[in-house]
């Protein structure tokens, strides 16, 4: 009678050492605990309140400097000081501004499937595609997980979304993933997980299954996950770390919620249009919206091959006339591969802007914050009202080489329609 | 716990970024200030207007978003005694319960702004003062009551010495 386990299942089961199933509240051990210096240091003031004063697990207890790096104001340098002052004194690791976003570095350097993942940061579910149960929360629960190593979690329900098929030439992850949120919806995978299966996951480079990953949450999943296989087993051996690799997958007999099928033949570039995620049109349908600011960057499409795309759209070309290209690679890493490559040299002669590593022009916090009534075109992961800094302003999301192309035209264009 | 108030009404899916914007970050380690900006941008009048105990009502996926918990915070310091959402995000689900303030799922089409309701949080129940209708609510899990009761996250901590699940 047993039916199988889906990722999330197998995960949560063998983390807390339940044979747990969708709807059980587990406990489960935590393998890597992150924060930022946004919900930081709220976390050290709740951890001090919580008066245990230990990290139960100091080496793998991250904060991240990312969201303001390097800081723009007093404030905000007060704050990073707080969590440098966190870290010293017990033992948790910082990363400090130079080195870029935290789910770029928890890919890179922490992350191994099976891992429990939490994080003072909702996009914490990006390390899902690397088949670890990763999912953000707020700095009190971050707190505990601190603290105790461990946290409480509702085993989700999941729905499975099956993608086969090729991808076509100009359509990328981030055209799949917005295809599937303004499917079913910017909550309509809130409170379970995803798992993406199909032939065209397979044979999708990491780089991609992080973009689609790091979208989970912009279906209020709580996790969005991937089996690991060779794609995985190659991730960690190019970081150094091919000791963490394990085989997990879903059982054949788990039991989904519902499925999601894609024919990944059929996919067009898309974007979507303020102020919701789900509001998903294609490119070419918006092909009259003129940009005032186009930004390739952030933990959803901030890697090299992002910045490839982007310095390939552009070379030997010339931005147009009054658009502000903002470029932002999402860490050390990624830079200096960028710049050894010649990619961000590319950019900078189009009239390009090369940006430190981090969160860049994502949050409003500083770093092209847009004037009243000004439209940016991102590879960002939100659109909000007011997420750019401004409340009076527009933020569309797009592939980089949807970005990349428009930052040459000026308006919003269908990547394809350049190579006419 | 029976809770009483007004509603101030919202519609669907108020961001974190609308509760509480990221031009604000810097504030995060000040949150009498931050909370001076609570919704604004939903509703620029919203702090002037809210008095101890009463209602934010929203519509579907109220708090999506950001997993910054100073959204839930800035709420209680604006004076909430309860959130009344027909669904919310689940972070904010969380940091909500976390901070101590009752999130309640209802049918909030049943309430207009500035309906005088009374929440029964554990029988989990809404009444409309005003129209007279009763709402039920989706009960929370126990793990998360326990978690409200206990006034909160950190005390529930303590006082358990670790989860109480049941
Ligand atoms: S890049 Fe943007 S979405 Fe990603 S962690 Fe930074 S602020 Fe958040």
């Amino acid at each position: 009678m047993a039916t199988g386990k889906t990722l999330a299942e197998k995960i949560l089961s063998a983390a807390s050492g339940t044979d747990a199933v969708a709807g059980d509240i587990v406990i489960a051990a935590v393998d890597v605990v992150l924060a930022q210096d946004g919900t930081g240091p709220l976390v050290v003031s709740q951890w001090e309140k919580l008066g245990v004063g230990t990290v139960a697990r100091p080496e793998r207890t991250i904060f991240f400097l990312d969201h303001a790096a390097p800081s723009p104001r007093r404030e905000l340098s007060n704050a990073h000081m707080i969590i440098r002052d966190f870290a010293a004194k017990t033992g948790a690791q910082l990363s400090d501004v130079a080195q870029g976003i935290s789910h770029q570095r928890v890919a890179e350097d922490y992350t191994e499937p099976g891992f429990v993942i939490v994080g003072a940061d909702s996009h914490t579910c990006t390390s899902g595609a690397l088949a670890a149960f990763a999912t953000g929360m707020g700095s009190t629960d971050i707190a505990v997980a601190v603290t105790a190593g461990k946290i409480w979690l509702r085993v989700p329900e999941t729905i499975k979304i099956e993608v086969n098929g090729a991808m076509p030439d100009g359509v990328f992850a981030k055209d799949l993933m917005l295809t599937v949120i303004g499917r079913i919806g910017a909550d309509g995978a809130t409170y379970k997980a995803l798992e993406f299966t199909g032939e065209t996951i397979e044979q999708m480079p990491m780089t991609d299954r992080l973009t689609l990953s790091s979208l989970a949450v912009e279906a209020g999943a709580k996790a969005g996950l991937i089996a690991a296989d060779a794609e995985t087993k190659r991730w960690l051996t190019e970081h150094d770390r091919a000791a963490g690799y394990r085989d997990i997958a879903a059982d054949p007999d788990a039991a989904y919620e519902s499925v999601v099928t894609i024919n990944a033949a059929d996919l067009v570039p898309v974007v979507a249009a303020p102020h919701t995620v789900d509001n998903v049109k294609t490119a070419a349908a918006l092909a009259d919206v003129k940009i005032d600011q186009a930004f390739v960057g952030t933990c959803t499409n901030g890697r090299l091959e992002d910045i490839r795309i982007a310095a390939a759209t552009v070379a030997g070309k010339t931005v147009a006339p009054g658009v502000r290209f903002l470029v932002a690679p999402a860490s050390r890493g990624v830079y200096i591969a960028a710049a050894k490559a010649g990619y961000l040299a590319t950019l900078a002669e189009a009239g390009a802007m090369i940006m430190n590593p981090g969160c860049g022009a994502c949050v409003g916090v500083h770093e092209g914050i847009l004037g009243d009534n000004e439209v940016c075109l991102s590879t960002q992961n939100r659109n909000f009202k007011g997420r750019l800094g401004n409340p009076d302003a527009f933020i569309y999301l797009a592939s980089p080489a949807t970005v990349a192309a428009s930052a040459l035209t000026g308006h919003i264009t269908d990547p394809r329609d350049l190579r006419k | 716990m029976i809770l009483k108030g007004k509603a101030h009404k919202f519609g669907d899916d108020i961001s974190t970024d609308l509760i509480t914007p990221g031009r604000y970050f810097h504030l995060r380690t000040n949150l009498p200030e931050l909370a001076k900006h609570t919704l604004e941008d939903a509703d620029p009048d919203f702090v002037k207007n809210m008095r101890p105990g009463d209602f934010v009502v929203a519509g579907g996926n109220f708090g999506l978003g950001s997993s910054r918990e100073h959204a839930a915070i800035v709420i209680k310091l604006s004076g909430a005694g309860a959130v009344l959402a027909k669904s919310f995000a689940r972070i904010f689900f969380r940091n909500a319960i976390n901070q101590g303030v009752p999130a309640i799922i209802c049918d909030t089409d049943l309430i207009a702004a500035g309906d005088e309701l009374e929440v029964d949080v554990e029988k989990g129940e809404v009444k409309n003062v005003t129209t007279g209708v009763v709402i039920p609510a989706k009960p929370l899990p126990r793990a998360m009551l326990n978690i409200l009761q206990d006034g909160g996250l950190v005390e529930h901590f303590q006082k358990n010495k670790g989860f109480r699940l049941d």
